[in-house]
């Protein structure tokens, strides 16, 4: 996930509107390739995109603020999202909820000190048969056990100590 | 598991050359003849739906893959997408032969962006092998592409019109319908929006024939249908099944007979208890877009009822004042029930809200809430679980 501070948005979102178009249906596209890039759409962000597809900026934070996958303030480097429908809830999802929070030292909602991950709850993501389930960012990790899901952090933790 | 004629092997533009060999007007005529009804829940006929888009005037046309599979306890257009991609969009080529669209959409539900990069390598060999482009298997004038847009967590945006209004770049708010899509969609220009499972038969249609597929399942649900089978069962997974099937019959492929309950159709389905476990699974019976959710005797079906109220609470789009608070005030009450905390005649009033909720909402999310807000309270107070 790139940092945000001193980013040109103009040149950014001026080759996202090159890439999706610059007209009004390109917006989810737009935003959702922000969201991935930098982990939130910020406010800067939002009037470029808004200038680019002619649109008002309020549309821009409207859409923003409907969609569960975009923000527009800065989440964790790794979003865990941990599927809390009925599947996956009856599967112990309590239990891997536990786990993940005990493991990072946050509850969910939160974001760790550290600025690594953010625990989310997300509704159900189609992975009944497997369950529990979650998703770190939009990576999808089945079959949970608290064990398990305790090593998925563990993993995504060296792995953002590298970068 | 189950037929493997849906899910079987598939030679990649088979549908396609079978399509070209026909008149447009012929492949609606072959789809309406098999009867094939939406398998998104809706059921609405495919044919008819695909015929009004053909007829509908407009400079373009649009195909929209709904792949917004958000239904709880859905899953099979994830396996769809992940095994057969090559059925799915030969289909949605089948639909744009007969109703004369230049572009498609798939709408990926986000949570699904795993499998974007498949699904993109999928649509570059089929343009390479001709099945997407420009005069499409050497037909001239036949030119098709399809465009793979995500969805980024929204629930309502499995509704058609809310799909569209997402595609256009706004909220995933339903429209007021009609016009239906079929006559005003993406960019206010005809579009036939049909579910992956939809696309995916109507490959096998073309393959092997409407009498092929009108000759299964019942009088009113032809067919083969995928089910969703999840919760206290042995094996968990996609059941390919004809039409008509019982519930009976299912819970024991899928080794759950021990099942006090079934949740049939998702959040937004009907809860079917034990002693009702011989109706069936068709339109005319118990309705679903595949989802079957399996409770055993130590599940409190008052937890199930709260799970889904939070889940449409959390869903609403807001639009409609009914659907945004009559809904948590639903959620609320399952709450204070929980806890021993309502009378009988708070829950009478309840019961009122729930179907003041349906009959007052602009789409489905809401117009649903009162069948599993009744039929799981019923089979609660029937003491079929703990």
């Amino acid at each position: 996930m790139k940092a945000t501070a001193g980013v040109d948005w103009c040149e950014v979102v001026d080759a996202l509107a090159e890439k999706h178009d610059r007209k009004p249906h390109a917006l989810m596209g737009i935003l959702q390739d922000l969201q991935m890039e930098y982990g939130h759409v910020c406010p800067d962000a939002q009037i470029e995109v808004a200038l680019a597809l002619g649109i008002s900026p309020t549309h821009v934070s409207d859409v923003i603020s409907f969609y569960h996958f975009l923000c527009s303030e800065p989440k964790g480097q790794y979003v865990v999202w941990l599927c809390q429908t009925i599947s996956c809830d009856m599967a112990d999802k309590d239990q891997i909820a536990k786990a993940l929070s005990d493991e990072l030292g946050i509850s969910f909602g939160e974001t760790t000190g550290d600025g690594l991950f953010t625990l989310e709850y997300t509704n159900c993501m189609g992975m009944c048969d497997q369950a529990p389930a979650m998703l770190v960012n939009d990576e999808v990790h089945v079959s949970l056990t608290p064990d398990s899901a305790r090593e998925i952090i563990a993993g995504y933790r060296r792995e953002g100590g590298l970068g | 598991m189950g037929a493997q004629m849906v899910l079987g092997p598939y030679t990649p533009g088979a549908a396609i050359d079978a399509a070209l060999k026909m008149k447009r007007s012929d492949v609606v005529v072959t789809v309406r003849e098999s009867g094939l009804r939406g398998r998104g829940g809706a059921g609405f006929p495919t044919g008819t739906k695909w015929m009004l888009a053909a007829a509908a005037t407009g400079d373009e046309k649009y195909v929209v893959c709904n792949a917004d599979e958000g239904e709880p306890g859905t899953f099979k257009d994830r396996v769809l997408l992940s095994d057969h991609a090559d059925l799915v969009f030969d289909g949605m080529a089948v639909c744009a032969y007969a109703i004369g669209a230049r572009k498609g959409f798939v709408y990926l539900r986000g949570e699904y962006r795993y499998l974007l990069a498949d699904l993109e390598a999928t649509l570059e060999r089929m343009r390479e092998e001709n099945r997407l482009g420009k005069s499409i298997a050497g037909k001239d004038g036949f030119d098709f592409d399809i465009e793979i847009r995500l969805g980024s967590g929204a629930y309502v945006c499995g509704e058609e019109s809310a799909l569209i209004e997402s595609l256009e770049g706004r909220r995933g708010e339903p429209r007021i319908r009609p016009p239906f899509p079929v006559s005003a969609g993406y960019l206010g220009r005809p579009t036939a929006v049909n579910n992956v499972e939809t696309f995916a038969l109507a490959s096998r249609i073309m393959e092997k024939g409407a009498e092929w597929f009108s000759e299964i399942g019942t009088d009113e649900s032809a067919g083969y249908k995928l089910f969703s089978v999840s919760g206290d069962c042995e094996n968990p997974g996609v059941y390919e099944l004809p039409m008509g099937t019982s519930i009976n019959e299912l819970l024991t492929t899928v080794g759950a007979e021990d099942a006090v309950a079934v949740q049939v159709g998702g959040a937004s389905g009907e809860m079917v208890t034990r002693d009702a476990f011989n109706r069936r699974l068709a339109f005319e019976d118990v309705a679903t877009g595949g989802s079957v959710i399996v409770f055993g005797p130590e599940r409190n079906l008052l937890d199930v009822l709260e799970n889904f109220m939070d889940f449409f609470t959390d869903e609403s789009c807001g639009q409609c004042t009914p659907c945004r608070l009559g809904i948590r005030r639903l959620l609320n009450g399952v709450r204070d029930l929980k806890k021993g905390a309502l009378s009988a005649d708070d829950l009478k009033m309840l019961r009122g809200l729930s179907k003041s909720v349906a009959i007052s909402s602009k789409c489905g999310l809401g117009q649903s809430c009162d069948t599993p807000f009744a039929s799981i309270l019923d089979a609660h107070l029937k003491g079929v679980a703990q």
